[in-house]
């Protein structure tokens, strides 16, 4: 284990560039997800599909994949009856991602945020988030990913929050976190790109960056500042597949291959050293990504 | 403009909730009619804070503490308006809530938050609601608005289902319908039969006024 980190750290820092997975909600629907099961419900039933998913990435060229565990932690398992399950329902996630990458992937063991706001604008405590995250956290390390990815943050405390847990608990894992900056080039809850750099510069992740977003520029240029305030970090980027528009009542993202790959060479200009996709994305556009990074 | 008055009109717009309380009470001491105070410091206020939020200068922290300044000068008007047998102009009666299957609950309580500020009446369904019960709350409360969010593309097709229920009940055209979320947008609106769609929680306000109007 000790190794793999080793060899991650190592390579962020010197190349080559990680590719790393696609979306996982949108593939599993394409695979008959209905409404109302939660992805991480379909892991103890029906695991067949979501270890097919992390294959079609990994032949696509992904070298890094992330566990089905975004909505992993009780919070968000509360509604689907599976709060107590926590342990059980990361560990599977893990093992089903490990069955998938063999040694030809690394494992990341996917953080989400919590889908509720912090106290004192919420009823959410500090505290009962790092709780909340530790137990996820513990889980993920125990069952032995290579990397604690958390992401699509809106918020800085609920990223200090998750960052804090997976210190504590996650065995010396290294920790990549991102956060989703969409909303006139700031998080939805106004945190700047240079300020998420600043805060996560203190909390000396291994590496961070920006996920999800709005569209591939607003990224771009949360990245750009973040690379500024911070020039000397490997950075991570997974946005989304550009905007999202209906096609016969069908949501399509409207990123091609070739916009994901032109990006993804920008991105790494702007000390990208980890680089995917998220929503709307499929092994195609990641096939593309990994070729331009050749 | 009292002077008091534009004091906790800036009491909303920076978000001080105990401020609000302390200004509204001395607004009535100073024996300005609360739906003055209302008028002419509370809702320009919340107006001013939709606007910053609108161009990129408030965010949901900014919208979430003006609408709780907002709730702490409302909670002190409220018995005095009713002492004089006066009260809020009650804009609409709305039932919202995030569809069957979808747990996403900030953008949807921040319409909720941000609906009740401007003075509407607002039943929140919580998170994962089934059709049958957005009816059951329409038919019970007579709201005349039903708000549907989905964050998910998988979720998002919940929002027709729930009109069509509303269809069968023979409830349709009573109500507007506006819906929200990532995934959605104004052409699946269309498609499904809603009347509009909003994108933030600021927007739902004007739009939702706009609907009710007639327009």
């Amino acid at each position: 284990m000790k190794v793999k980190h080793e060899d991650i750290l190592s390579r962020i820092t010197n190349g080559p560039v990680i590719v790393v997975d696609g979306a996982m909600g949108t593939m599993l629907q394409a695979a008959g997800l209905s409404a109302g099961t939660s992805p991480e419900g379909w892991l103890l039933e029906n695991p067949a599909p979501i270890c097919d998913v992390h294959r079609a990435y990994i032949e696509a060229g992904a070298d890094m994949i992330l566990s089905c565990t975004f909505g992993g932690t009780r919070v968000r398992l509360e509604r689907a009856g599976l709060a107590e399950r926590v342990a059980e329902v990361n560990r599977r996630a893990v093992e089903i991602a490990r069955e998938a990458a063999g040694d030809r992937a690394y494992v990341a063991g996917d953080i989400g945020p919590l889908g509720k706001l912090l106290a004192p604008l919420g009823t959410l405590t500090y505290e009962q988030a790092v709780d909340v995250f530790t137990e996820q956290a513990r889980a993920l390390a125990e069952a032995g990913v290579d990397v604690l990815y958390i992401e699509t943050m809106s918020d800085l405390n609920e990223m200090r929050a998750a960052v804090q847990a997976a210190r504590h608990a996650g065995l010396g894992i290294p920790i990549f976190a991102t956060m989703s900056f969409d909303r006139h080039g700031r998080t939805n809850m106004g945190v700047r790109p240079e300020e998420a750099a600043e805060a996560l510069l203190s909390l000396k992740v291994s590496a961070f960056g920006a996920n999800c977003g709005a569209t591939l520029e607003m990224t771009e240029g949360a990245l750009a500042k973040m690379h500024e305030t911070a020039p000397q970090v490997p950075l991570v980027v997974k946005p989304n597949a550009g905007k999202p528009h209906l096609e016969r009542r069908e949501v399509v993202y409207d990123a091609t291959p070739e916009d994901m790959a032109e990006y993804a060479r920008r991105f790494v200009a702007l000390g990208a050293r980890v680089v995917g996709a998220c929503c709307g994305s499929r092994p195609a556009h990641i096939a593309a990504i990994a070729q331009a990074l050749k | 403009m009292n002077e008091t008055l534009k004091q906790l009109q800036e009491s909303v717009i920076l978000g001080e909730p105990d401020d609000a309380r302390e200004l509204v009470v001395q607004t009535l001491e100073a024996g300005i009619a609360p739906l003055t105070v209302i008028d002419e410091a509370l809702n320009p206020g919340m107006q001013i804070v939709g606007d910053r939020y609108e161009c990129g200068e408030y965010f949901i922290p900014d919208l979430v503490t003006a609408a709780e300044a907002m709730k702490a000068a409302m909670a002190v008007l409220e018995p005095a308006l009713q002492a004089r047998q006066e009260q809020r102009q009650v804009l609409g009666t709305v039932v919202i809530g995030t569809v069957e299957g979808d747990i996403h609950e900030i953008g949807k309580s921040l319409v909720a938050t941000m609906l009740s500020a401007a003075g509407f009446q607002v039943h929140d369904l919580g998170v994962d609601v089934p059709a049958a019960e957005f009816v059951q709350q329409v038919q019970e409360t007579g709201a005349n608005v039903v708000g549907l969010s989905a964050l998910l593309t998988t979720t998002m097709l919940h929002q027709e289902a729930i009109i069509q229920a509303i269809e069968e009940a023979g409830l349709r055209e009573q109500i507007k319908v506006i819906i929200g979320g990532a995934p959605t947008g104004p052409e699946w609106a269309k498609e499904i039969g809603a009347d509009a769609y909003a994108e933030n929680a600021n927007e739902a306000v004007s739009i939702v006024k706009r609907l009710l109007a007639g327009s």
